[in-house]
């Protein structure tokens, strides 16, 4: 990054840029499947305070999130809506599973529960723990960042 | 009236044969053949003595290779009357249909597309015989005994 100050002109590359602004501002969709959802609701809350990571503006809506976080089990009666969520979030958008059910079915070894969403969408970050505590979380969206850090425009879609 | 009197009550009123009966511990239950159960469980219901006004649960046991008929479908009517439960017990093979009773108890409706859905055993006259739990797509019937607890995948 050249800083040119009697110019008033900063030069930097596009990837960099778009990636900082993309990085520090996560919209998280409101979603919730069991009692992992009740550990992210607390890392929303002042004790934990997500919004020093810029992933607190949780939206009603998937079109206006870019990040899906699949908190809990996932039943395969519930998984046609999850897909659906994630086919209404516009691009570019990042997938976090939350807790071991959402990452490999957990201990619902059943003919009920999906084993895992990655088997259905692409995860980005994995969370261990049954369920995690909300620092796993702000874990999570660090290790986010620095993933996001890494892409280039050319690379995602 | 009480578990004892409404035991002796049913015996001597019944409209239909009762195949086996008693007082267990918990409240009274009874055998009836699945031609008969329609006609019996009006007569729980509309009787103005034993007033068995409430479906509790409808449930179903499988014993797969134990006994035949395979099924037991197990339902459980209480009086809010008596204050009693009663358990009446159907026996039905695989494949075979039963009688609804959501005609008796409207509460009813659920509990058996849960025993269709769990067992397969589908219920005549049911005014919405569709699956509850499991996709509609599903095709098989996880309760039954011969069925992987894990699963079988397609």
């Amino acid at each position: 990054m050249g800083i040119e100050s009697n110019l008033g002109i900063v030069t930097t590359c596009l990837d960099k840029v778009v990636n900082w602004a993309r990085k520090n501002s996560l919209w998280p969709m409101t979603f919730g499947l069991a009692c992992c959802a009740l550990e992210m609701m607390v890392t929303v809350s002042a004790r934990h305070d997500i919004a020093r990571f810029g992933a607190e503006v949780y939206r009603g809506s998937p079109r206006q999130a870019d990040l899906l976080i699949v908190p809990g089990t996932l039943t395969k009666k519930m998984l046609p809506m999850v897909l659906r969520l994630y086919e209404q979030m516009p691009e570019p958008k990042w997938v976090i599973a939350y807790g071991a059910c959402a990452c490999t079915g957990g201990v619902f070894r059943t003919y009920s529960v999906v084993q895992g969403i990655d088997q259905y969408i692409p995860v980005d970050v994995y969370m261990a723990g049954c369920p995690p505590k909300p620092e796993t979380l702000l874990t999570a969206i660090l290790k986010l960042r620095e993933k996001i850090d890494k892409e280039s425009l050319r690379q995602r879609r | 009236m009480d578990k004892v009197q409404i035991f002796e009550y049913i015996q001597s009123k019944s409209p239909v044969d009762i195949l086996e009966g008693g007082v267990a511990k918990d409240c009274v239950f009874v055998r009836v053949s699945r031609d008969n159960l329609l006609n019996f469980m009006g007569f729980l219901k509309d009787n103005e003595d034993l007033a068995f006004d409430l479906i509790s649960d409808v449930t179903a046991v499988d014993y797969y290779t134990d006994k035949t008929p395979r099924f037991d479908v197990v339902y459980h009517v209480f009086s809010l009357k008596n204050h009693e439960r009663i358990r009446v017990k159907v026996a039905v093979d695989e494949g075979q249909e039963i009688a609804s009773v959501t005609g008796l108890w409207r509460g009813a409706e659920w509990l058996e597309r849960e025993v269709y859905d769990m067992f397969g055993i589908p219920f005549s006259g049911h005014p919405d015989m569709r699956r509850i739990l499991m996709p509609e797509d599903y095709k098989y019937y996880p309760l039954r005994k011969d069925f992987p607890l894990e699963g079988i995948e397609d």
